[in-house]
């Protein structure tokens, strides 16, 4: 029963202790009251006995604390004080509190979203089953570009029958689609994926509705079937479960739809829309290609084989087949693989690591900034604490205060910065719907468990620093110099100094970083891309092969007559189509060989990239004719011999000879060439490659870029091109309808996003950096009122004043000027691979940063050194 | 105000309750008690009275009822508990055996 009395007591002592506090001074009252007595007894009088009694009692307020301290809840109600005084003390000061709950919030907000976002798209495991076992494989050859190459359907089948490591290996394909228009719905491209049938088995998926794609649904002979994205299901058939087992139209074939994929899954993109199987889609011969690389592969390892070991099965497969046919030099010899996360968000692994190692350094700059405030008002209330140390304030109780201050301050930032994480969290996933993985980026526990974290690691570091500054045991002294002080305690001011450097330092590394993001922004986005990128509207535009058969004149004459069309809109400047627009990504490779040139060794090619476009293409989008002439639109379909290549195909094939009327073998084919046209970028920020240019009168290619440019406002001529058509084929939609700008403005959203998010952060940080400098002078200032005083009325001239403190005031933002840029010069490297035309090392970079940061620093100095200089001797004299 | 170094550390619970092991009685009575007993070599300070007492109180080996002096005033009486008497015993065995054990040393010499 003996827990039960002490439960009571407990709570007893909880709800009460108003009371028991009454009971117990009672209690000692009645003590002294006998002690008294027995005094009077032995014959003192009234007044002595009183005096002994009290004498012999001791400290009563001390003695009521001990006994208080027996019962079980004086850690509570230490903290509740404390929490009490922090408050008040806070309160005291509402501008101080202000500003440094904003810092804290900003440096705890930028944070927790920053985690939050790596959490979710890089730390979580992949949603599937036993996600360690997927590996994505690829061809290899060489270290570099082909190190982690796309397979040919032939390999994969080979790798499939052969392989002893894999329980499943899946095939599949990016692709668009055309959805035609039902039910008053108009039609539309789809981004869409070809896979084998056993994808969602690999992945370990199960579709959330219907029945995944079986064995047999995956052969040219088989019924289309097609399974939906959730959200496609939703957006475009309502959610009507009716939808399953109905028949849709795509490329202007019949599918039956048979499942609808989970809402969270996103495979491979984070926009595929509905997967299809590709055995059924694509022609057998392509399928069995082992020289077409066309495929991702993904796998999943049996238990207990490792990577390495999967990856060595497949090389043998590989090797067999490339020594089988040595002579064709498109045919890889070895695989390579690389983890399904990895493959997935590899490339936004760096920046999102830079960018979450920038919040780090704006929390530090934050957490040093609110010590550095707190340790001037520990300056402050020096005389203050000495006083309470002197009448008995144990050390611990005062440090419990001040850490429940820092606490207070960083717990009221932290539950501001979250509420600003979440916004900027919602921003970031509405502005990043590109990003692999953002579907999974969620608040969860770990982040708040990260948050909590965050903010005791602020209240304790900014805490302690400013409470081990203050903890003086030399309270005399501290009473003394307080009386009547000529300069502050030096110590103190050192310690601030040293924050201040380190916290300059840290901001110049920031500074620095942006800068060089947004140098190389601005070399990307000056990049030239050989063509005219001003007022030029592009959409994409896919025939299906159902109804336009390649190659046939199904695709030529559709593109003739759109021209034709298109080109006697008003205000039309040039139309022109193209399979890719400059920018629009690599597309498609092949080889070939030089007819007038001797054979080359065996198992080596030439490749470049390849294009198909109508005549007046090159002179619509800008690209210079640098010699001969463009096709000629007569020489339709087998007739179409005539090829088009780009400068640097001439400077890497054509070295010191003339291409012209030279030709090229290439298709099982021979083409003449005809003229010599600019070179173009197929990406921004990739250097341009060789290309060679087809005819599209060849009737060989069913979709591609229609692009239009007009003197002004080229967007308004996007509706009249969609009716033109829709006018043509009612089935057929235009997709990505963008114009040139806005197309590589896409592009290098990445290289935006970082360059401003990282440049904000630095901004922030230098604001931090320049409050943190004035406060700290101002305040060092304001301390040192006599002794600039007393030197102003000895006849210290005004300037030298001025100069004393600025020189006090600049020297930490120097040191740490100089600590920054060294530190930049190493954090610089871990971001080269972000950077492009820009060396990590950029010395404009280094030098504007180091001049923007002197300027900012002397303005923040340049106040309170002036005030100083203006001080009046006889009023700073007086007080005190 | 001195702390209470003339009572070997923790033996002032077992003081306080062999003391009230002879019935109910209030603090000061107490302190008077163990200082007579001991013929006036134990002084019990207040400062380490009143927070052990409270402590025992806590801990449910001790229990309290105000109630009226010998003088006529309300005072707090502290009276052993069930518990408290368990407790007794094993401090007193313990004790017993902490100060044979000392005894043997200190006398071999």
């Amino acid at each position: 029963m003996r827990w039960f009395t002490q439960l009571r007591m407990r709570i007893q002592m909880l709800f009460e202790r108003g009371k028991a506090g009454a009971l117990l001074d009672d209690e000692l009252q009645f003590h002294l009251e006998q002690q008294i007595a027995e005094n009077l007894a032995a014959g003192m009088s009234l007044e002595e006995a009183r005096f002994a009694a009290l004498r012999a009692f001791g400290n009563p307020a001390l003695l009521r604390e001990q006994a208080r301290a027996a019962w079980s809840w004086n850690w509570l109600e230490s903290l509740w004080r404390d929490l009490r005084y922090g408050v008040r003390t806070l309160a005291r000061t509402p501008g101080f509190t202000c500003i440094a709950i904003l810092v804290m919030a900003l440096g705890i907000g930028a944070n927790v979203a920053m985690f939050t976002v790596v959490r979710g798209v890089l730390l979580k495991p992949l949603p599937f089953n036993d996600p360690n076992r997927l590996l994505m494989l690829y061809e290899h050859k060489d270290e570099g570009e082909l190190a982690y190459n796309v397979v040919a359907g032939g390999v994969y089948a080979e790798w499939k029958n052969q392989n002893r490591s894999f329980s499943n290996l899946a095939l599949l394909q990016d692709s668009q689609v055309g959805l035609s228009g039902s039910g008053g719905q108009l039609p539309e491209n789809l981004s869409s994926a070809e896979c084998s049938w056993d994808l969602f088995t690999t992945l370990g998926v199960r579709p959330a509705q219907g029945r995944d794609f079986i064995a047999s649904d995956d052969s040219r002979s088989a019924n289309g079937t097609v399974v939906l994205s959730w959200s496609l299901w939703k957006r475009r058939f309502g959610g009507d479960p009716g939808i399953l087992n109905s028949t849709i139209s795509l490329d202007a074939k019949p599918y039956t739809v048979i499942g609808i994929m989970p809402s969270w899954f996103a495979f491979p993109e984070t926009e595929t829309q509905l997967w299809t199987p590709v055995y059924h889609d694509k022609p057998e011969n392509i399928m069995a290609m082992i020289d077409n690389h066309m495929f991702r592969v993904v796998g999943r390892l049996k238990p207990g084989v490792t990577a390495a070991q999967g990856v060595a099965d497949l090389s043998v497969i590989t090797r067999q087949i490339h020594d089988a046919h040595l002579d064709n030099p498109f045919i890889f010899a070895e695989a390579s693989s690389r983890p399904l996360l990895e493959h997935m968000v590899g490339e936004i692994k760096r920046p999102l690591y830079v960018l979450l190692g920038a919040t780090g350094c704006m929390l530090l700059i934050a957490c040093l900034n609110v010590a550095n405030l707190l340790v001037a008002r520990a300056a402050a209330r020096r005389k203050e604490l000495a006083i309470r140390t002197a009448l008995g304030g144990g050390r611990f109780q005062l440090l419990g205060e001040r850490l429940m201050e820092s606490l207070l301050l960083s717990g009221a930032g932290g539950a501001l910065g979250l509420l600003l994480a979440l916004a900027a969290l919602e921003w970031l996933v509405r502005m990043r719907q590109d990003m692999s993985r953002v579907e999974s980026i969620h608040m969860d526990g770990a982040v708040a468990a990260f948050t909590v974290a965050v903010i005791m690691l602020c209240a304790l570091s900014s805490g302690l620093i400013s409470a081990l500054s203050a903890s003086d045991k030399r309270i005399l002294s501290t009473l003394h110099e307080a009386s009547r002080s000529l300069s502050a305690g030096s110590a103190r001011a050192t310690l601030r100094k040293v924050l201040l450097s380190l916290e300059v330092g840290l901001t110049v590394v920031l500074l620095i970083g942006a800068g060089l993001l947004l140098k190389s922004y601005q070399r990307l986005r000056s990049a030239d891309m050989g063509c005219i990128t001003q007022n030029v509207l592009t959409m994409r535009i896919g025939l299906p092969g159902a109804r336009y058969k390649t190659p046939g004149p199904g695709p030529a004459n559709f593109f003739d007559g759109l021209l034709e069309r298109v080109r006697a809109l008003p205000g039309l400047e040039a139309a022109g189509f193209v399979e890719a627009v400059p920018g629009q990504g690599f597309w498609e490779d092949s080889g070939f060989t030089i007819v007038e040139h001797p054979p080359l060794p065996r198992g080596t090619g030439l490749f470049a990239l390849n294009r198909w476009a109508d005549s007046k293409y090159f002179a619509a989008m800008g690209i210079p004719i640098l010699r001969g002439r463009s096709f000629d639109p007569s020489l339709r379909l087998d007739q179409a011999h005539e090829i088009v290549i780009s400068e640097s195909f001439v400077k890497q094939f054509f070295p010191g000879e003339e291409p012209l009327g030279k030709h090229l073998h290439t298709n099982d084919k021979d083409y003449a060439i005809v003229g010599i046209v600019g070179d173009t970028r197929y990406a921004i920020g990739e250097p341009p490659l060789p290309m060679k240019y087809f005819s599209l009168s060849s009737g060989e290619q069913n979709n591609g870029t229609l692009v239009i440019r007009s003197n002004h406002d080229v967007e308004q001529l996007a509706l009249p091109v969609q009716r033109i058509v829709a006018g043509l084929d009612h089935d057929l939609a235009v997709s990505n309808v963008l114009t040139m700008d806005r197309l590589l403005g896409r592009s290098t959203l990445d290289a935006s996003f970082n360059t401003t998010i990282l440049t904000a952060f630095a901004l922030v940080s230098l604001l931090l950096a320049a409050v943190g400098l004035f406060g700290v002078l101002s305040y060092m200032v304001a301390q040192r009122r006599n002794e600039i005083g007393i030197r102003i009325a000895l006849g210290a001239q005004r300037e030298q004043v001025l100069r004393l403190v600025l020189i006090d005031g600049l020297r930490p933002a120097l040191f740490g000027l100089g600590f920054g840029l060294a530190a930049s010069a190493g954090a610089a490297r871990l971001i080269r691979s972000m950077l492009y035309g820009t060396q990590p090392l950029d010395p404009a970079v280094f030098a504007a940063v180091a001049a923007a940061l002197l300027l900012v620093a002397g303005a923040a100095c340049i106040i309170p050194a002036w005030r100083a200089s203006r001080l009046d001797p006889m009023q700073a004299l007086r007080t005190e | 105000m001195g702390k209470p170094n003339d009572l070997v550390q923790g033996t002032l619970d077992l003081l306080i309750l062999k003391t009230l092991s002879l019935g109910a009685m209030h603090g000061w009575a107490i302190a008077k008690r163990i200082q007579q007993v001991s013929g006036e070599v134990l002084q019990v300070q207040q400062g380490s009275l009143y927070p052990a007492l409270h402590r025992l109180e806590q801990q449910g080996w001790i229990k309290a009822k105000w109630a009226e002096s010998e003088t006529g005033r309300q005072a707090k009486f502290y009276a052993l508990t069930a518990a408290g008497r368990t407790q007794l015993e094993k401090e007193t065995t313990h004790w017993n055996r902490l100060s044979a054990a000392i005894d043997l040393i200190v006398t071999e010499a």
